[in-house]
């Protein structure tokens, strides 16, 4: 392990971590709606800012609708480009969601995962995280505060880099990882990290001494190829992402995969999931195995691009595969990561049996009792979805 | 691993109480996670937080269930035996906040101890913020983290006369705590 930057230890909740990990990219324009839902992210970057230690243009806008459209036109001119929200703060981006991916913008947000109103919740769930999902943007999920702050500095390498250039989504559960205190280990001031993420060099930034158009009309004659070069380019972005997970891990210490794996090789039963439930699964899983269960835990630290080919060549042979969703899709065949793993399995040829369980919405807190009663309905060949914990 | 539950109201330091106790863990090492339940947040509303403290690794993370100990900050919350004594093992110890410690008795026989975090807070501080005398008493009973690394949290997380008369109120705490017959 050839670890270059020097590194302390330390403990932050998972909002502090990422306001440290923005702070040490040395971004140049934070763009924020800093009320509800919004996180302490940003209120602590404007605490950077505002005592001199952060050199970087802070824009409170109005609505999150104008956060991240102040996001696109900064990332444009060439600039490092931070904005944070969370749920209804999502929703309301989400037309510019896809403008700034369009537009091959290169911003990083940081998403405290909580849930969609009505009724109004403000606690963990996956709704935001999945509504982005077909935007163009790469999604990142942490399961801890120490990943959360690795996986916001590996997202602007990411973003920014010229084989890549679209946006990523860092996801962080709300409050179970937003609010709690953990011990992680983060550089110990921006000077360090400038080796593996030094100053930005934009492509074709907006320069008033050479205009160029951004965003043209593009009618039925050119719409579709250019929307087929932009899949081309993000699903080729996986290719990139391994290479700089591997730069990190060779600068950290710390390595990271697009997903994680615990006994999936030999298990008849494997539980998919994503976020902080991870750790939690894989404590349960441990303790099944010692009473004899062949059970295993894949989660997934990149969830868009979606890792198809790992994920159907890790659980090909499985018997039993169940899909944790934090979130329900209205109407759809089963949840949305659900239909990804469906699909994934799928495209390789396999019909592997499907669970879907939908735990924790709202912030229900995801007990070993939970865990239970998942691992108990996978011996009724019946059970196609459960509702974890749920009264009634 | 060892687990921790704080019970208090709305604006007592509840949620600083086992962040606190989880940084001064972190600080000699070991690991350890702090996990606030949050409700309507609201002065006066019954609040609780969880601290886990262990050698190793913690991956968890749902609240705790069956705590180890319990530290009840607001003395009121004694009524409600069913949100105190819930999920409580035989060996579990409470903690408790008494204006007449040497009076008290023991919840539902389980190991207790008390302090009166009211008169030190009032004396030391001169409002009724119980949580670091409370803390310091977890550390005077169980010993679970160093009381000088407690103070090291207190000194990083308050400043300059905040930061002394909270550290008093810890060591005041700490030294006061007695087990109830």
């Amino acid at each position: 392990m050839n670890t270059i930057g020097k590194q302390v230890r330390l403990g932050l909740n998972g909002d502090e971590a990422v306001a440290y990990a923005a702070y040490h990219a040395d971004v140049d324009v934070i763009s924020a709606y800093p009320i509800t839902p919004q996180t302490i992210i940003v209120e602590r970057l404007s605490e950077f800012v505002y005592n001199g230690e952060l050199d970087a243009e802070f824009i409170a806008v109005e609505s999150e609708h104008s956060a991240l459209s102040a996001a696109v036109g900064a990332s444009l001119a060439g600039a490092r480009t931070f904005t944070a929200t969370a749920s209804q703060g999502l929703a309301l981006m989400y037309e510019i969601l896809y403008i700034a991916s369009s537009l091959r913008t290169s911003i990083v947000m940081a998403l405290g995962n909580r849930a969609f109103s009505a009724p109004i919740n403000i606690h963990c769930s996956h709704d935001d995280a999945y509504a982005a999902r077909d935007a163009g943007w790469i999604q990142f999920f942490a399961e801890n505060v120490q990943e959360a702050y690795d996986l916001t500095l590996i997202a602007f390498k990411v973003s920014e880099d010229k084989k890549v250039l679209f946006p990523s989504i860092v996801n962080l559960d709300g409050f179970i990882l937003t609010h709690s205190v953990e011990p992680l280990t983060i550089f110990e001031d921006k000077k360090e990290i400038k080796e593996f993420l030094p100053d930005r060099e934009a492509v074709n930034k907006i320069d008033p001494s050479n205009p160029i158009t951004y965003g043209p009309l593009a009618l039925p004659d050119y719409y579709m190829e250019i929307k087929k070069q932009q899949a081309e380019a993000f699903n080729s972005t996986p290719a990139r992402i391994k290479e700089v997970f591997s730069e990190y891990e060779e600068f950290s210490g710390r390595s990271y995969s697009p997903l994680k794996k615990l006994y999936v090789d030999d298990a008849d039963i494997v539980f998919v999931v994503l976020g902080s439930t991870a750790g939690t699964m894989r404590t349960m899983v441990k303790k099944w195995r010692k009473n004899g269960e062949k059970v295993g835990v894949l989660s997934l630290t990149l969830y868009r691009p979606f890792p198809s080919r790992e994920v159907a060549e890790a659980l090909k042979d499985v018997d039993t595969i169940v899909v944790m969703d934090r979130s329900y899709s209205f109407g759809s065949p089963g949840g949305q990561l659900y239909m990804d793993v469906a699909a994934a399995l799928n495209k390789y040829g396999r019909y592997n049996r499907l669970i879907n369980a939908i735990y924790g919405l709202g912030g229900r807190d995801f007990t070993p009792e939970m865990a239970e009663d998942m691992l108990h309905a996978t011996k009724d060949p019946s059970i196609r979805e459960i509702w974890v914990g749920v009264r009634g | 691993m060892i687990e921790v539950r704080w019970h208090g109201r709305g604006g007592q330091g509840t949620v600083t109480s086992s962040q606190l106790l989880a940084n001064a863990a972190i600080y000699e090492g070991k690991y350890a996670i702090h996990i606030p339940e949050f409700g309507p947040e609201r002065r006066g509303a019954p609040v609780r937080s969880y601290t886990r403290i262990s050698d190793e690794v913690i991956e968890i993370r749902y609240g705790v269930i069956n705590p180890d100990i319990v530290v009840v900050i607001d003395p009121t919350l004694l009524a409600y035996k069913d949100i105190i004594l819930a999920g409580l093992k035989e060996d579990s110890i409470i903690i408790f906040n008494h204006t007449d410690p040497s009076n008290a008795k023991p919840l539902e026989g389980y190991e207790s101890y008390a302090v009166d975090a009211y008169h030190i807070a009032m004396e030391i501080i001169g409002r009724p913020i119980y949580n670091t005398a409370m803390i310091g008493a977890l550390v005077g009973v169980t010993g679970i983290v160093r009381l000088e690394s407690l103070e090291e949290a207190v000194r990083k997380r308050f400043s300059g006369v905040l930061a002394d008369i909270n550290i008093k109120a810890v060591r005041r705490g700490a030294k006061e705590v007695i087990k109830v017959e």
